[in-house]
């Protein structure tokens, strides 16, 4: 397209305020709450990543006293079978993460796919998929996740597969909301104008604006992945013993907490930490977000007084 | 000259007023998704694992017991047919036995039901009023120093999850740090859970701790945004003290979003006490469910899951009705 | 006419007998800025109001009017302070009394109409409880409140049954609501009241209700009232002086009539020739550039870049209030101006008819939305080369009718005949190049451009789906259109939300034209805008219509606007055509009551008898 133009901006423009996504994210990152929550999750994800490589023995090795107190050798002591809980704890992560990533993916490409397709194509479509969406909702995921789980066996694909599906419905539903918004903006008709098919208007004209929304709602989605597969773990659904996961950990060895606390604690807190930090940076975004894209109303609020008021 | 007032219009579109239309319609589709639930449920626990008698019984499975369940299953029968007499029956109140206790589902079932439901209604009720209350607080005081902390403990408290704060409040409060707590609860079978109030300390403060974050936030943006509205702003220019400004003009206003979230988190219990009664071992239907899958034992499992399903439906009714009499725009018809 | 404050120079207090009534409100030197130190958004603002008068403060978005209006109560909104100045009321200042004091004086002895009834008013609160409240609230000002409630009622024309008493906002009319605001606010017999713009959003008729009963009410009360207003035609039937205020200053204030007649401020004289007159067929000078925020208005006078007469000195210092013909300007070539007659607005000339078929012919249209009916029977024909203005109040079906020929609404019966050939009713079933020759302009300038992409993106786009033009030619099309609109090169690389709304417009007009259309269908394309931009705006229009032989539907409630820009006037009455002809016979010789009640109740500058 680009028609070259000249650097200069135009008198009297407002202060540039970046639309990209990219930048975006870089001014999240850049707010206390952005770097706080950058910092923590990504320190755990750090963890679980690098953890198998530089743990010190085998996770299932046994090599210690059960529940034994930490030592300088073994310095998060023993769990409940006597394996070395810092070795267990640094493996345990890794699975966690990368399935919390991928049912979130899942769950966000197909929710947004439904939600901006019934908002744009209306009647029976959107009757559909709403329906659908609806009955998917009346109950909870934990619950939706246990029943399946329970009969096929835990397969890791099948809780990833599940833990997605699940989360496509309320995405599905907060798309559809802002793309109804989006639908009725007045650019949207004037690109119908033009002749464009249905698909190009929502993909080349809604979509783009639907990026700060879709955003937040991946932020939450995975940080409720993260919840629910280590909920799913620690009941007994993640991998099968004697695999090392946190979840699972933290179950495993509640009989021994005074004993040997550590085993339960640090799993705690490394899921906790990981968690607060990618919420806390969802949050960031989204404070972002609302400061730039205004919604009309607002942005010509700030015409009218000749200046910005509030936050 | 006066100017002739305009006469109300009729609700000329429908008879029958608001809020009976929206039940109406509710109960319709609450219907529907319970037919849609138990369709689910019923594929889920005996068409998908192939015979269920086999997944059942697992290792051991010899001919003669297969047989067995086969009969008590009706797996002998055509889906349809299995599925009839099944939905019939749970209409009925025939539910069938449990395959682990053999005792009749309901029975063993009840009370459990009456001890999640009572925990659920009391933390509903202490998480919406300290919600309610914090949130409103956090509004009037807003950037002070409430304002910023509670926010910065909200957020943490709301990312993690339920039973890391379990484990948290059990290491602090029963096994670690202090031991003025019971950890896990030992009530004898066949009793209810209010007779055994200490138990229900542990459980009810963590649900708590879950639900009133989302709450609090509702509550506090609903109420900045209606402090910062053009009706308060006028009622603060009729010369109307502040106190009747928030409690007459700006709560009243808030109170309807929030209540939609308070709903919400009422919907979040019914699976939230899955996890937090296995953690307390608390003898509630989260617990049994969580026995139930690890046993197959299927008539329980597809009566727990009907039930939670059920109560969704019901929630998500009264919570609509409750915000639709809390807001006069939507209750009246021009 | 009451004289200014003291702290303005002797030589510009005007000689002028003692007023009669006593001075109720005074304001000396008020400062408003964002937060304690930061930038001024209102500064120096002086006058007085004596009883039973009226002052107009006239500005446009962005001038301060509102901040100054709340701050008469003693009240700034979130993020501003009231940082100097004095507003006496009767003598005492509001801004020197504790809170408690101040809410006991609000709504008692000074109190404010809103803008916005409908969102002034609680919607969780029933009428009969808010206008009761005020009384309550202030229990020594009144004998008998339940009786004083019903009493203010009847004085704004509502009948107090306990019926009405007991309905919600939400169950009544505008106009409705904005009475209930004028019981709220004169229910305690105050002595000063505050009228923020009380008439926006409402017709026509209704607001000429409102403002006499507004006007009866000053007067029986003997208040000194202050009304705010963008609306330079509305002040002029309703004040006894105006303050004209421009980037938080009062740049002109003096008596009505004469400071309308004949004004000197430079900002003033643009004001007055960007206001159409449905009484003359004038071309509509407006004012380039746009106000300067808070923080962006330099050491000199803030009007300096877009004013005609500015010289070095201007951008020097800010111009102190100078006494020319009876009223204080701030200018400091104040006296040369006033003796330079303000440029008369040329007659526009109207184009010679073009032979040929009609463009666009309507014929029987019926249209509705789900099951209410929207329009019923509607005809008319655009000549080749004609603007023709579609004229209505709300609800009286007109921007559904641009929907239809459009395409936008497909419910529609009749038929619809571009150039000859009956036109699909989704614009999905057009054929492209019918797309092409039919253009819309839509009537809110902040969501009719992608906030994801840039100017030139936004026009291109235009080129691209509807020719196959390459990259070159594109470039020098986009470049040519902007430059049709007034607008720089630099703009290309801009996004939308770094423009303002005249800005935003003019590229949604280039947008329409790049592509080189046929038929322009401009839909209250200035109804979101000031006045000043209006005008550059309609001008615009009117200069490209007259120039590439355009033909036009024109949309708009402004009836005033139709005579400097159309040819033809079709004037609709909920969904019906009430009448139709050249524009001169139907302004100046309605045969249609609705019409003829319409052009009556047009407010006009330079009414005889105004108020004071």
């Amino acid at each position: 397209m680009a028609v070259t133009a000249p650097a200069a901006a135009p008198r009297h423009a407002l202060p540039v305020r970046r639309h990209h996504w990219g930048s975006m994210l870089w001014a999240a990152a850049k707010t206390p709450r952005g770097m706080i929550g950058l910092g923590l999750a990504s320190f755990v994800a750090l963890v679980a990543i690098i953890g198998p490589f530089v743990a010190p023995d085998s996770p299932d090795a046994l090599v210690t006293l059960a529940f034994g107190k930490p030592s300088s050798q073994f310095l998060l002591g023993g769990d409940f079978l006597g394996r070395d809980v810092l070795s267990r704890v640094l493996n345990g992560g890794w699975v966690l993460l990368l399935m919390a990533v991928c049912a979130t993916a899942l769950g966000v490409i197909g929710g947004a796919a439904a939600g901006v397709s019934a908002a744009y194509l209306r009647g029976a479509s959107d009757g559909i998929i709403m329906r659908a969406v609806d009955v998917i909702l009346s109950f909870p995921q934990l619950v939706f996740a246990l029943l399946l789980l329970s009969l096929l066996g835990p397969k890791l694909w099948l809780i990833t597969l599940t833990v997605g599906v699940s989360h496509a419905p309320q995405v599905a539903r907060v798309l559809r909301s802002a793309t109804l918004d989006l639908s009725e903006r007045d650019f949207v008709k004037a690109a119908e104008l033009q002749g464009m098919r249905p698909a190009k208007v929502m993909w080349k004209e809604i979509v783009p604006n639907l990026v700060s929304p879709l955003t937040v709602e991946a932020g939450l989605r995975l940080t409720y992945s993260i919840v629910i597969m280590a909920g799913l773990a620690f009941l007994g659904f993640g991998q099968e013993p004697p695999a090392a996961t946190w979840g699972t950990m933290i179950n495993e060895n509640r009989d021994g907490l005074t004993l040997n606390p550590w085993a339960v604690i640090v799993p705690s807190l490394l899921i906790a930490v990981l968690t607060i930090g990618t919420n806390t940076f969802t949050d960031a975004f989204a404070r972002v977000a609302i400061g730039i894209d205004r919604r009309p109303q607002e942005a010509a609020l700030i015409d009218d007084l000749g200046q910005e008021t509030g936050q | 000259m006066a100017v002739a007032t305009a006469p109300v219009r009729s609700a000329a579109s429908s008879s029958a007023h608001p809020i009976t239309r929206l039940i109406r319609r509710r109960l319709a589709f609450g219907v529907l998704t319970l037919f849609l639930v138990s369709v689910v449920v019923f594929w889920a626990t005996q068409v998908l694992p192939g015979n269920a008698a086999y997944a059942l019984l697992g290792r051991n499975a010899t001919p003669a017991k297969v047989h067995i369940v086969e009969i008590e299953l009706h797996l002998n029968h055509g889906i349809f047919d299995q599925y009839w007499v099944w939905i019939s029956g749970v209409c009925t109140g025939r539910l069938g036995q449990s395959l682990v206790t053999q005792l009749p589902v309901w029975s063993y079932v009840a009370p459990k039901l009456l001890n999640s439901a009572f925990l659920v209604l009391v933390t509903g009720v202490i998480g919406a009023i300290l919600g309610v209350a914090l949130g409103a607080v956090a509004a009037l005081r807003r950037d002070g120093w409430f304002d910023r902390v509670s926010s910065v403990v909200v957020l943490a408290v709301t990312s993690v999850p339920e039973f890391v704060v379990a484990i948290a409040l059990i290491i602090m409060f029963s096994t670690v740090l202090w031991h003025i707590l019971p950890s896990v609860s030992l009530i004898p079978p066949g009793t209810y859970a209010w007779s055994e109030p200490e138990l229900l300390v542990l459980p009810v403060a963590t649900l708590v701790l879950v639900i009133v974050p989302y709450i609090q936030r509702m509550m506090r943006a609903a109420m900045v945004e209606a402090l910062a509205s053009d009706y308060v702003e006028m009622a603060r220019l009729k010369g109307v003290p502040e106190r009747r400004v928030v409690l007459v003009h700006a709560l009243p206003n808030a109170i309807a979003p929030t209540i939609q979230v308070i709903g919400l988190n009422f919907l979040y219990l019914a699976g939230g006490i899955v996890l937090v009664e296995y953690v307390f071992n608390f003898p509630g239907i989260g617990q049994a469910l969580v026995s139930a899958v690890n046993d197959r034992d299927i008539p329980t499992i597809q009566f727990i899951v009907l039930v939670l399903a059920a109560f969704y439906v019901v929630m998500n009714i009264v919570t609509d009705v409750v915000a639709l009499l809390a807001t006069p725009r939507r209750r009246i018809a021009r | 006419m009451s004289a200014p404050d003291s702290s303005w120079p002797d030589s510009a207090r005007p000689a002028s007998p003692v007023p009669a009534s006593p001075v109720r409100l005074k304001v000396t030197d008020l400062e408003i800025r964002l937060g304690q130190s930061g930038h001024d958004v209102v500064r120096d603002v002086c006058f007085t109001v004596a009883a039973g008068q009226v002052l107009g403060l006239v500005g446009e978005s962005g001038s301060g009017k509102t901040t100054v209006a709340l701050a008469l109560l003693g009240h700034t909104r979130r993020g501003l302070c009231i940082t100097a100045g004095q507003v006496l009321l009767d003598g005492t200042d509001l801004l020197a009394l504790s809170p408690r004091e101040l809410r006991a004086v609000r709504g008692a002895r000074v109190s404010y109409v809103p803008q916005d009834p409908s969102s002034a008013l609680n919607p969780a609160l029933r009428v009969g409880t808010q206008v009761a409240e005020v009384l309550r609230v202030h229990p020594q000002t009144v004998g008998d409140p339940s009786g004083r409630v019903a009493e203010v009622m009847r004085e704004v024309s509502l009948d107090p049954t306990p019926e009405l008493l007991r309905r919600y906002p939400h169950q009544l009319s505008g106009g409705q609501q904005q009475r209930i605001a004028l019981a709220m606010a004169f229910a305690c017999r105050p002595s000063v009241i505050v009228l923020d713009e009380p008439t926006t959003g409402l017709d026509v008729t209704t607001q000429r209700h409102v403002l006499e009963t507004v006007r009866g009410l000053c007067r029986s009360y003997g208040v000194a009232a202050v009304y705010v207003s963008h609306d330079l035609a509305v002040v002029s039937g309703m004040v006894s002086q105006v303050a004209v205020m421009y980037a938080g200053r009062i740049v002109e204030i003096g008596s009505t009539a004469p400071l309308f007649g004949e004004p000197v401020h430079p900002y003033t004289r643009g004001l007055i020739g960007a206001v159409p007159s449905p009484e003359h067929a004038e071309v509509l000078t407006g004012i380039e550039g746009q106000q300067p925020r808070p923080g962006r208005r330099g050491a000199g006078c803030s009007f300096v870049a877009r004013c005609d007469y500015a010289i070095a000195d201007c951008a020097k210092q800010v111009p102190e209030p100078v006494l020319v013909a009876g009223r204080s300007v701030r200018c400091l070539r104040a006296l040369e101006i006033q003796v330079t007659p303000s440029p008369r607005l040329p007659v526009l000339t109207q184009p010679p008819a073009m032979a040929g078929r009609a463009t666009l012919s309507v014929q029987g249209v019926t249209a509705s939305y789900g099951s209410t009916p929207v329009l019923s029977d509607v005809s008319l024909q655009v000549p080749p080369g004609t603007c023709v203005a579609v004229v209505g109040e709300s609800g009286s079906g007109k921007t559904t009718l641009a929907r239809c020929v459009a395409g936008l609404h497909r419910n529609w019966t009749g038929e619809i005949a571009f150039a000859g050939t009956p036109l699909a009713h989704a614009a999905r079933q057009r054929d492209k190049d019918v797309l092409r020759r039919v253009q819309y302009v839509f009537q809110n300038p902040y969501t009719s451009l992608n906030p994801r992409k840039t100017v030139g993106q936004i026009i291109d786009q235009q080129l691209t789906q509807f020719t196959g033009l390459s990259h070159r030619d594109r470039s020098e099309r986009v470049l040519g259109v902007l430059k049709d609109v007034s607008l720089g090169q630099d703009f290309l690389s801009s996004y939308p939300d770094q423009l303002s709304g005249g800005e935003r417009q003019r590229v949604a007009i280039a947008r329409a034209l790049v592509v080189q259309p046929e038929l322009l269908i401009c839909d209250e394309v200035t109804s979101a805008l000031d006045v000043s931009v209006q005008a550059i705006i309609v001008e615009l229009l009117r200069r490209i219509q007259q120039k590439q032989q355009l033909a036009m539907i024109f949309i708009t409630h402004n009836l005033a606007l139709v005579r400097s820009i159309a040819q033809t006037a079709v004037v609709l009455r909920q969904g019906q055509v009430a009448e139709s002809g050249p524009v001169e016979q139907i302004l100046e010789h309605p045969s249609d009551p609705y019409t003829q009640r319409l052009i009556r109740d047009v407010p006009r500058i330079s009414q005889p008898g105004s108020a004071g």
